[in-house]
């Protein structure tokens, strides 16, 4: 059995990946993907403790973040579509304004 | 053997994140995102979180990830690579951050468990049986509000569909 730790440290690399991905990229659509890679992150650290304690609420908890990235991915990509449609761009330096 | 499928899944699953981040091809980046959520999938499956492995695969690398592969096609993925990355200066700024970011979180994750081996659990524990007993019970109102978070979620992409068609 690995130590608990190790999932931990996995958990806050794998969020710091999301993190340059949401910093460093200027496409919305990879944006999305890595905030996507930060919600997985956090919910591998739920996993983890909830086997550490052992208690079952961690993983309900990790149940409740799934379901709100899945209304957040179906808004998300509705409005990246959307602006895409109207400015034929996804590319966030050129949606900075927010009145046009 | 479990710390082999961890060390193998754990190198997978920091491979592709690093694809997701750094490819130019959006349509790569989601398929490696889909492969990603599988291997995090993997490890719910060592954290005794059988339920959670399954509606992480049904949900996050089945649905989530099919609507993002539309939306993918549907908006040019040629155009797209060329989106552009951040500035020199950004990119040292963002590295430097998550850099020190990393350094602060990984001595508190790996203390946090402190090389030892986690208690043995009951059966049943992360199976479907205590997952619902829970969730109608205990966080029977949270299931209620994150029922209406997808319902208005749902009625706000309808409508974010239909201004396009108008």
């Amino acid at each position: 059995m690995v130590p608990t730790g190790h999932f931990l440290a996995l958990s806050a690399v794998l969020f710091t990946m999301g993190v340059i991905g949401v910093l460093t990229r200027r496409s919305a659509l990879v944006i999305f993907m890595s905030i996507e890679l930060m919600l997985n992150a956090a919910n591998l650290a739920f996993v983890t403790m909830a086997r550490g304690g052992p208690a079952m609420e961690g993983q309900v908890f990790a149940f409740f973040v799934m379901a709100v990235a899945a209304a957040e991915a179906a808004v998300g990509l509705g409005i990246i579509v959307a602006i895409f449609r109207r400015r034929k761009t996804t590319d966030v330096d050129q949606v900075a304004q927010m009145k046009w | 053997m479990a710390e082999a499928i961890f060390w193998f899944n754990a190198f997978i699953a920091v491979l592709t994140a690093a694809v997701v981040v750094l490819h130019r091809n959006p349509v790569v980046e989601a398929l490696a995102l889909a492969l990603h959520l599988c291997s995090i999938a993997v490890f719910f499956v060592l954290l005794e979180a059988p339920f959670a492995a399954v509606i992480q695969v049904i949900l996050y690398a089945g649905a989530i990830m099919v609507l993002f592969l539309f939306v993918v096609m549907l908006l040019d993925p040629g155009g797209e690579g060329k989106a552009g990355r951040a500035g020199k200066i950004q990119l040292a700024a963002t590295l430097l951050g998550a850099g020190a970011f990393l350094a602060a979180l990984l001595p508190v994750a790996l203390a946090a468990g402190a090389g030892e081996l986690p208690p043995p659990v009951h059966p049943g524990f992360g199976g479907v049986r205590t997952f619902g007993q829970l969730l109608f019970t205990e966080y029977l109102f949270p299931f209620e509000a994150a029922s209406v978070l997808l319902l208005s979620a749902m009625i706000g992409a309808l409508y974010l569909a239909k201004r396009e068609l108008d």
